[in-house]
């Protein structure tokens, strides 16, 4: 059985990746960056998964104003790179995984999710970025077969925190009715607080960023109940980018262990915001190993009092799985 | 045709690219598409205007696009992910379109950002009504034990 183990919430600034094409990683400015994702490199390598879903958004690139799809899951062989404007991003073709991908097609249309295939599809610095940061810079392939979800978040409104929340859990049921033995891992991309139109270009708000990123691990729930207007005055226009998240944490249990979090303002008109969440139950399912990962990143930022809650941790570890299993048919 | 209000009209210095502008920005978004293309492009510098032709745009969109009014192609329909494709052609950075935007220059749209951002403190809302992430708490009557937040009430 096919099983989602961690997601990772990450931004994907365009200049993030002009800066990894054009050789600056090493300029201050975004040294400050990367070495945020140093360790979750590491710890990519060492989860090792089988298949990536990447939750992101187009920018103009494959979907023009002609067809404006609230979710288009990639269903395709592969995913070239797309030009937006300055030649392709010099990064492997991402190749699909198109036998799960139509399964959680099938699965999550008939949950009533109304998503669109996607068969051919270019795939811009929303996707590539997050896995560049997570997966470095491979020459020739990426390690594994990625399933990318594009949403709509650039005409509003975009679906709802709520909607897409449930989105997720719908495709964690779909990943985990399927037979073939997989570790998955789902990305949620985008934002964090930012806005790039207009004269209130440039606001940022690490308050609420902040607080996004504790409910992301402790309180989803609380911030599937933000309304859109919410997000867009307090993290800006485009910060609205935000509900992508939500598809990536609907998807995992309720109660999820924070391994790790990095954030830095700014890259260029951005927000950089980063976490992975571990699912609690993984290490006890067969073809899934005890997770290094974890012990590894430990002493790392952890911005949760980890001394404090590690025992309220173990106590919830019980009732979350009992939450699980019920909800299997 | 007068704009239908929206609830997020009240955010300033913000124009949200909804439904309604994306029918009416329809042509600029379609011509800052064509400029993914080098043979447009170099259509586009060769007679602006001419190329202009051949994309459905009122007067008053032509003019924003000529004048590189990137606030005005926003307001008239242009969505900012397609219009940096017209800033790309001129060979701008989007930090310089943000920039231009902010009626500030580069140099020091790049100092604020480095200093933090933009504040939201002041930047919330035109009318005051921004109480949203701190809603007044109301007397509680005695049946509710709770107070509910504006924002999570208005979603009923």
């Amino acid at each position: 059985m096919a099983k989602i183990v961690a997601g990772v919430g990450s931004s994907h600034v365009p200049a993030i990746g002009a800066a990894l094409d054009n050789g600056k990683t090493e300029e201050p400015y975004w040294k400050r960056v990367f070495s945020g994702f140093e360790k979750s490199k590491q710890w990519m390598a060492e989860t090792k998964p089988d298949v990536a879903i990447v939750i992101y958004n187009d920018h103009a690139s494959a979907f023009s104003v002609d067809l404006i799809p609230t979710f288009a899951l990639g269903c395709a062989a592969e995913f070239p790179p797309a030009d937006e404007g300055w030649g392709p991003r010099p990064v492997p073709v991402v190749k699909g995984h198109p036998k799960l991908a139509a399964h959680i097609a099938t699965s999550v249309i008939l949950d009533e999710f109304d998503l669109t295939i996607v068969n051919k599809m270019e795939v811009d610095h929303g996707l590539t970025v997050p896995m560049n940061l997570l997966f470095g810079q491979p020459k020739d392939a990426w390690p594994c077969p990625v399933i990318p979800l594009a949403v709509n978040v650039v005409m509003y409104p975009p679906p709802t925190g709520h909607r897409c929340y449930m989105l997720g859990k719908a495709i964690r049921k779909a990943v985990e009715s399927y037979k073939e033995d997989l570790k998955v891992v789902i990305f949620g991309t985008g934002g964090l607080s930012h806005q790039i139109s207009g004269p209130r270009a440039g606001l940022i708000n690490s308050k609420w960023d902040k607080s996004f990123l504790d409910n992301l691990s402790k309180d989803p729930k609380k911030l599937t109940r933000i309304p859109h207007l919410e997000y867009m005055r307090e993290a800006g226009a485009e910060g609205i980018e935000m509900v992508m998240w939500l598809i990536m944490r609907g998807a995992l249990e309720d109660k999820v262990d924070e391994v790790y979090r990095f954030y830095t303002v700014p890259a260029s008109n951005t927000a950089v915001g980063h976490i992975i969440l571990e699912n609690r139950r993984i290490a006890r399912h067969k073809g899934v190993e005890e997770r290094p990962s974890s012990r590894a990143m430990a002493g790392r930022k952890r911005p949760v009092a980890a001394g404090k809650s590690r025992h309220k941790q173990a106590a919830a570890r019980k009732p979350s799985q009992r939450r699980v299993s019920k909800g299997k048919r | 045709m007068a704009r239908t209000r929206q609830d997020y009209d009240d955010i300033p210095g913000t124009f949200v690219f909804d439904a309604e502008r994306s029918r009416e920005g329809y042509g600029i978004n379609m011509f800052c598409m064509s400029l993914m293309k080098d043979e447009n492009r170099k259509a586009f510098k060769a007679n602006e205007a001419e190329y202009l032709k051949k994309f459905k745009l009122t007067p008053e969109q032509t003019e924003a696009i000529l004048k590189r009014d990137y606030n005005r192609m926003l307001e008239l329909g242009g969505n900012i992910y397609f219009t940096a494709k017209l800033g790309a052609t001129d060979g701008h950075s989007f930090q310089h379109l943000a920039a231009v935007m902010t009626g500030s220059t580069q140099p020091d749209y790049a100092a604020m950002m480095l200093a933090g951002g933009r504040s939201v403190e002041g930047n919330r809302s035109k009318s005051g009504k921004d109480k949203v992430v701190k809603p007044k708490s109301k007397p509680v009557s005695k049946s509710k034990p709770k107070p509910k937040s504006k924002s999570s009430a208005k979603r009923k």
